[in-house]
C-alpha cells in the first residue's frame, strides 16, 4: 500500500518567482504564459496579495474524499492511491457538474473546443508513480512547495507552527477542509484575507448527497407498496359504490313492478 | 389524416416558426463553434439558462403528468380522465424538450449513452440521468394508447392496458425521485449558494413546488387548448385542481419559511439586496398571491381568475428554479451572468417547438374528449364536484 502523497505550500516562504508555474506548464505541455486565474491551460497560478508582498498558489486540492469523484455521473474522476485526483476524458459527457460541485472551484473547461475536456492539476501522477515528485515541488528553490507523504507533511506543518508561533497563523488549511486534502497551506496572515474559502465543510462533502441517495431503494419499495395499496382500496370502493347503485336500481325496479 | 390545415398561416404559427428557426440556427452555431463562442458560460459560472430553464423548469412543469395519472389510476378518481391525455402529452413533450436541451448543453453530447453503462450511484446526476431515461419511456408508454388507437393496433393496445397500473405506479415513483433529485443536485454545494436558496430540505422543496406547478400547468394548458381548438374548458375539474394547488402552495410556504427560520436565514429576506428582492418577488408574487387568489371561490370558479392565478403559480415556480440555479450563485459581484442571444434563442425555440408539437398531436390524435369511464355508482361514490379530488371526503 502506497502512502498518500501531498504538497505542503508555505505561503510565508513564497517569493512569487513563478518557477513552479513554468515547470508545471513544461511538464504538462501547456503554453508558458503567465495568468492570474486557473484555466484549461493553467493547472496552477501564483496570485499576489497585499501589493504583491504575499503570494498564494492555486491548484487542485486533491481532496481525500473528492466531491468531483462523487459528483461525476459516469465516474470520470478517480482518487488514486498516491493521492492524485485524475480525470478521464473518455468517460466524460460534459455536464460540468464537477465544476459546480468542487468546493474550491478548481475544474476548468475547454470552452473553445468542440470536444471539450475538464482540465486541472494531476499532481504529476506519472512522475509520482515512478518515484519522483511533482514538477512544481522540484522547481521551488525556496522550499515554499514541498512534496512528501501526507502524514509526514502534516507533522512538519504542525512543527513549523509550533516552532515559530508568531510567524504563522495557527491553522493548516487543507487538514480538515472537505474532510482533508492532499494539498495543504501554511500562512502568516489569516487565510480569509488570501481568498481561501473558509466556509468549506469540515467533513467529506460527498456525504451530503449520499445521505439522500442512499434512501432511494427504501423509498422506492415503500412508495410502491403504498401506491398499489391506495389503488386497491379506491378501486374496491368504486366497485362497492357501483354494486350498491345497481342494487338500489334493482330495488327501485321491483318496487315499481309491485306497484 | 388531413394535412391541409397545417399550412394555414396564423399569427401564432408564424411566431412559432420564427422562434424555432432562430433556435435551430443558434443550435447549429453552438455545434459548429462550441459552447464558449455561443454562450456566456465561463469557468466560474458553468451552468446557465439551459440548465436553469430548459432542464429544471422543463421537468418541473411536466409534473402534471404524474399527479393526474396518479389521480385517475391510483386514486381511481375517474372524473379527472378528460384531462389525463392532454396532461400526459404535456409531460411527454416536456421530457423530450429536456433531452433536446441537454443535447445542446452537454459538452460531449455524443457520449450521453455513457450513463447507461458507466455507473456512479454516489452521483445525484446519475440518479437524474436514469430518471430522465426511464420516465421518458414510461410517459411514452402512458401516451401510446392514443397512437395505438389511431392506427387501430388492438393487440398492442390490450397489452398496454394490462400494464397500465404498474406503469403509472412506476411513473409516480420515478417522477418523485426525479423532481427531488434535481433539488438534491444542489446539496453538494453548500458554500457556493446564497442562504436564501441553499438548504438541506431543497429536495423536498423541489418536489412540493413541482406538484403545484404541474397542476397549474394543467390548468393553463387546458385554457390555451380550449381557445386554440374551440373546446369547452372543464371548469369544475380545473377549479378542483386549483383547490389542491392552494393546499400544496400552503404546504410549500410553510416548509420554506420553517426552513429559513431553522437555518437562521430569515434575516437575509429583510436585508435590502438584489437577492432578497428576487426572493420576495418569487415568494410573494408566485406563492402568497396565487394562494390567496385561489383560496377565494369566486376566483376559482371564474375562467380568467383561474387562468391568471395558475399562471402566477407557474411564474413563481420558474422564478424559484431560476433563482436556485442562477441568482443564488451570483454571490460575488464579478459573477453576473446574462444569457447570450444563442442561449435565449435555443430556449425559446424549444418552447415554441413544444407548443407546436402539442397542437399538432391534438389535431391529429384523439387527445381531448376522452370520457370518464363512469358508472353511475362510481361518480356518486367519488363525492360531488367541489370536494377534494384526493377523495378525502368521499364515503
Amino acid at each position: 500500500m502506497v502512502k498518500t502523497k501531498a504538497l505542503l505550500i508555505d505561503i510565508t516562504k513564497c517569493v512569487g518567482c513563478r518557477e513552479c508555474t513554468r515547470a508545471c506548464a513544461k511538464a504538462n505541455d501547456l503554453p508558458e504564459e503567465e495568468a492570474k486565474e486557473l484555466s484549461a491551460t493553467h493547472y496552477t497560478v501564483v496570485q499576489g496579495y497585499n501589493d504583491d508582498s504575499v503570494f498564494v498558489r492555486r491548484l487542485c486540492m486533491h481532496c481525500n474524499q473528492p466531491t468531483c469523484v462523487s459528483a461525476c455521473l459516469v465516474g470520470a474522476f478517480t482518487k488514486t492511491e498516491t493521492g492524485a485526483v485524475l480525470y478521464d476524458e473518455s468517460k466524460c459527457i460534459g455536464c460540468r457538474y464537477c465544476m459546480q460541485a468542487c468546493p474550491f472551484e478548481v475544474p476548468r473547461y475547454e470552452w473553445g473546443s468542440l470536444t471539450p475536456r475538464i482540465q486541472k492539476c494531476r499532481m504529476c501522477h506519472e512522475r509520482v508513480v515512478a518515484g519522483g515528485q511533482t514538477a512544481c515541488a522540484d522547481a521551488c528553490m525556496f522550499g515554499a512547495t514541498v512534496f512528501g507523504d501526507r502524514d509526514a507533511l502534516v507533522t512538519e506543518a504542525r512543527k513549523r507552527i509550533d516552532e515559530a508561533p508568531g510567524q504563522y497563523v495557527d491553522y493548516i488549511y487543507g487538514l480538515r477542509e472537505a474532510g482533508g486534502t492532499s494539498v495543504m497551506f501554511l500562512s502568516g496572515i489569516p487565510f480569509e484575507q488570501l481568498g481561501f474559502p473558509m466556509n468549506v465543510p469540515k467533513e467529506p462533502i460527498p456525504e451530503l448527497s449520499w445521505r439522500v441517495l442512499s434512501q432511494i431503494p427504501k423509498y422506492t419499495v415503500a412508495a410502491g407498496v403504498m401506491l398499489f395499496g391506495i389503488h386497491w382500496i379506491t378501486a374496491r370502493r368504486n366497485e362497492v359504490a357501483r354494486f350498491e347503485a345497481e342494487a338500489a336500481r334493482a330495488r327501485h325496479d321491483t318496487d315499481s313492478t309491485e306497484r | 389524416m388531413k394535412f391541409e390545415g397545417l399550412l394555414k398561416v396564423t399569427f401564432w404559427k408564424v411566431i412559432g416558426v420564427v422562434l424555432m428557426a432562430a433556435g435551430f440556427f443558434a443550435a447549429i452555431q453552438r455545434y459548429a463553434t462550441g459552447l464558449g463562442a455561443t454562450t456566456n458560460l465561463v469557468d466560474t459560472f458553468p451552468w446557465g439558462l439551459w440548465i436553469g430553464f430548459d432542464i429544471l423548469v422543463g421537468v418541473g412543469l411536466a409534473a402534471g403528468g404524474f399527479t393526474i395519472a396518479a389521480t385517475v389510476y391510483v386514486f381511481n378518481l375517474e372524473r379527472f380522465r378528460p384531462i389525463l391525455r392532454p396532461t400526459i402529452l404535456t409531460a411527454f413533450l416536456g421530457y423530450v424538450l429536456v433531452i433536446c436541451g441537454l443535447m445542446v448543453d452537454l459538452g460531449r453530447p455524443w457520449a450521453i449513452w455513457h450513463a447507461i453503462i458507466m455507473w456512479n450511484p454516489h452521483s445525484v446526476m446519475f440518479e437524474v440521468a436514469w430518471c430522465v431515461m426511464l420516465y421518458t419511456t414510461v410517459l411514452a408508454l402512458e401516451f401510446s394508447p392514443v397512437v395505438l388507437e389511431r392506427f387501430r393496433l388492438q393487440r398492442a393496445l390490450k397489452l398496454i392496458k394490462m400494464i397500465t397500473i404498474p406503469l403509472v405506479v412506476l411513473g409516480v415513483i420515478l417522477s418523485t425521485l426525479h423532481q427531488s433529485s434535481l433539488g438534491s443536485l444542489f446539496l453538494i454545494i453548500p458554500g457556493r449558494m446564497h442562504p436564501l436558496w441553499y438548504s438541506n430540505v431543497i429536495p423536498f422543496l423541489f418536489i412540493i413546488s413541482c406538484v403545484a406547478a404541474g397542476l397549474a400547468m394543467t390548468i393553463v394548458e387546458s385554457f390555451l387548448s380550449s381557445r386554440a381548438f374551440g373546446r369547452e374548458v372543464e371548469l369544475p375539474l380545473l377549479s378542483d385542481l386549483a383547490r389542491v394547488v392552494v393546499v400544496v402552495l400552503a404546504l410549500y410556504f410553510t416548509v420554506r419559511i420553517q426552513d429559513l427560520v431553522s437555518r437562521d436565514a430569515l434575516q437575509y429576506v429583510f436585508q435590502p439586496s438584489y437577492q432578497s428582492a428576487l426572493f420576495l418577488g418569487e415568494v410573494v408574487l408566485g406563492v402568497v398571491l396565487p394562494f390567496f387568489l385561489l383560496l377565494s371561490k369566486k376566483v376559482r370558479s371564474n375562467r380568467n381568475g383561474l387562468f391568471y392565478s395558475a399562471s402566477l403559480v407557474i411564474l413563481g415556480f420558474i422564478a424559484h428554479r431560476m433563482n436556485t440555479a442562477i441568482t443564488s450563485m451570483e454571490r460575488w459581484p464579478d459573477r453576473i451572468y446574462v444569457p447570450s442571444w444563442q442561449e435565449l434563442a435555443v430556449t425559446l425555440g424549444l418552447a415554441a417547438f413544444g407548443f407546436m408539437a402539442f397542437a399538432f398531436v391534438c389535431r391529429y390524435f384523439k387527445v381531448f374528449g376522452e370520457e370518464a369511464h363512469t358508472h353511475e355508482g362510481a361518480t356518486a361514490g367519488e363525492g360531488t364536484l367541489g370536494t377534494l379530488p384526493l377523495g378525502v371526503s368521499a364515503d
